[in-house]
């Protein structure tokens, strides 16, 4: 109970941070952020971005390392803790595809330009939707089981070309792509301490928000099931 | 007699968190017919496709034994003949084709012999260059019987092989069914007592549901 | 194994012959997709740009079309039962790997002089890397659509699944070719393309291990 309250403190906290601490030229006082050329006021959005992409590459980790350990132990248990984890990376991608397209329309003049991280993100929520569907397709639960556990780990195979070697051989607007001689608020340390001190606490904020999701995700599918195996027998 | 041994080391088999079986074990190492029991939908067909290395088990495993040496699933292919009413081949080919292209694809020679003393055995000797598409149902069955023999398997499994079969049709079934079996291992999946008459073992599977 | 495959690709190549499906389906198909994008554009002229870009769509269309027969016609009509008692699931899929990389050539090479055909803007400058391009990419592309082929024959809703889950896996390899056909367009030499060809070599590689380690569980259930 303790960490949750603390989970939400630190939440808060950084929320409150994120969106009301001032940029100023030149940062005195302990909750004024420096002014990064190019980036302004829109640079608070860091705080929420940065982490939702994070997360949702997290959780597509996640999600394909309990698929391979189904596919070792055929354990319908780690299909569902697969399953938990792929809801909530589609939630995250969703969000950090719409968050990035905001930042876009400020920063580059438009919503969506075919950079090559906005086109990997958007693989990546190409994939989580082809997942969820050939599911949805599947009666059987231990083939689809089976089988959307052999696309994790097919899709897994694709990801390093969209992560490693698009950004490399393609322009990009991104902030740290190729082409770009600002490198970037994180790369180059442009932020400040306290900056970069709330942009740790958010991104490890929202970590174990997701993990404390996840846990309650699954354990009410795995809960659900049991419910529905009585409601047969009985 | 034979050189072969099929091997259930408690074996269990779960579809999803249905359990069809479980803790089942039996061995058959001398050449006979032996049955596979229990009624409908309690997994017959289920243990037969696990024996014939077609579905994997939950827990537990078979051990297929030629002259006391184990064998690996890629190798089983040649030792196991099967026959069940699911069973379907290549319409678009006549007999003969199809058995030619099933020995290719096994990776062995085609036994010219064997296949037309087996095509004159089962009377389609005539027809053999016919597409599958004009046989009736039950000259397919002949020539699933042609498909699971032809390369001289030391096991036959046979799921249901008497269904929509004629009393004729039935005692050419039985007939053959004693024969294999003076030499190899002969397993019969069925819930037909006549069926099961001639097995000198049974295994009943709804002793091993809980 | 090798000639096993094999004959297990001669079964599914004389069977086609026989019943002539998808060949005719294929070519229409082809016809029809070209003819799609010719009356939609009209008069306007297209850049080459923008032909490079629309040479993989109809690829990767007729792609969806015609390769996921090779394992849907054997699940369908009950056969994959046969197949499996016959051979090891590697031969399965190299046999259908062999048809499908056979089809996407024949497939594809069609598109190719029909496209320079219709498409005044389609001019290859550098040949010899078009054609690299085109078989490394032809390659990757039979690769991942043959084992995604094998997943959705298993699956329901087959038809409209392919292509959905075909696409963000096919995602690196088309970006990348598309790349290299407008380089190619642009007569950029090999040199400088260097990099990409890696790019799809890799994505070659990559996806013909990961296919081979999964489609045994793809495959026996």
């Amino acid at each position: 109970m303790i960490w949750k309250i603390f989970l939400f403190l630190l939440l808060a906290f950084v929320s409150v941070a994120g969106i009301a601490f001032p940029i100023v030229e030149n940062p005195i006082k302990w909750y004024e952020f420096p002014l990064i050329p190019g980036l302004e006021e829109n640079a608070k959005i860091i705080f929420f971005h940065v982490p939702t992409a994070w997360l949702t590459v997290i959780a597509f980790l996640m999600s394909t390392i309990f698929s391979f350990k189904y596919l070792r132990k055929k354990n319908l248990d780690d299909d569902i803790k697969s399953y938990a984890a792929a809801q909530l990376g589609m939630i995250f991608c969703i969000l950090a595809t719409v968050t990035g397209a905001v930042w876009a329309k400020f920063a580059w003049g438009s919503f969506w330009s075919w950079d090559p991280r906005q086109t990997s993100i958007f693989a990546l929520l190409l994939i989580y939707g082809a997942w969820f569907a050939l599911r949805s397709s599947i009666e059987s639960e231990e083939r689809r089981a089976t089988l959307s556990s052999v696309y994790s780990m097919i899709a897994f195979v694709t990801v390093p070309f969209f992560i490693f070697i698009m950004p490399r051989i393609m322009k990009g607007l991104h902030p740290g792509s190729a082409d770009d001689t600002n490198t970037g608020p994180v790369v180059d340390f442009k932020m400040n301490g306290n900056m970069l001190l709330i942009f740790f606490l958010s991104l490890i904020g929202f970590t174990i928000l997701f993990f404390w999701m996840w846990q309650v995700g699954y354990k009410s599918l795995l809960l659900r099931e049991k419910l529905n195996k009585q409601l047969i027998r009985g | 007699m034979t050189n072969y041994s099929v091997e259930a080391v408690e074996l269990n088999k779960s579809f999803g968190r249905r359990l069809i079986f479980n803790d089942l074990q039996f061995k058959f190492d001398k050449a006979g017919v032996y049955g596979i029991s229990g009624p409908n939908g309690s997994g017959k067909s289920t243990l037969v496709k696990i024996i014939a290395g077609i579905i994997g088990a939950s827990k537990g495993k078979i051990i297929h034994k030629i002259n006391d040496k184990e064998l690996l699933e890629e190798q089983l292919h040649n030792h196991i003949g099967f026959v069940s009413p699911y069973l379907v081949l290549y319409e678009e080919f006549s007999t003969y084709e199809n058995l030619k292209l099933f020995a290719e694809i096994r990776g062995v020679k085609f036994n010219q012999e064997r296949v037309d003393y087996l095509l004159n055995k089962f009377l389609l000797f005539k027809r053999k260059d016919d597409l599958l598409k004009t046989y009736s149902s039950g000259m397919k069955q002949r020539v699933k019987f042609i498909f699971a023999l032809m390369h001289s398997p030391q096991v036959l499994i046979l799921d249901e092989p008497t269904s929509n079969l004629d009393d004729d049709g039935k005692s050419s079934v039985y007939e053959l069914v004693k024969e294999e079996g003076q030499n190899n291992i002969v397993l019969i999946a069925s819930n037909e007592k006549n069926d099961l008459e001639n097995c000198s073992d049974i295994v009943y599977l709804e002793k091993y549901k809980n | 194994m090798n000639s096993k495959s094999y004959s297990l690709f001669l079964k599914d190549f004389k069977s086609e012959l026989r019943t002539r499906y998808a060949i005719n389906a294929l070519a229409m198909f082809i016809i029809v997709a070209i003819s799609v994008i010719l009356f939609s554009v009209g008069q306007e002229k297209i850049s080459k740009n923008l032909t490079g870009g629309l040479f993989w769509v109809v690829i990767f269309f007729t792609a969806m079309s015609g390769l996921s027969r090779a394992f849907v016609s054997e699940e369908e009509r009950g056969t994959a039962l046969t197949l499996q008692l016959i051979a090891a699931p590697s031969t399965v899929f190299s046999g259908k790997l062999i048809f499908n990389i056979i089809l996407v050539f024949a497939m594809n090479t069609v598109i190719a002089i029909l496209y320079s055909a219709m498409f005044e803007a389609f001019i290859i400058k550098n040949f010899v890397l078009f054609l690299a391009s085109f078989v490394l990419g032809n390659i990757g592309l039979a690769i991942s659509s043959t084992i995604i082929a094998a997943i959705i024959a298993k699956a329901g809703a087959k038809g409209t699944l392919y292509p959905v889950l075909s696409f963000p896996i096919l995602l690196p390899l088309i970006l990348t070719s598309v790349q290299l056909t407008l380089f190619a367009i642009d007569g950029t030499s090999f040199e400088r393309a260097k990099f990409e060809l890696a790019i799809v070599v890799s994505y070659d590689i990559i996806m013909l291990t990961a296919s081979y380690m999964l489609f045994d569980f793809i495959w026996k259930e």
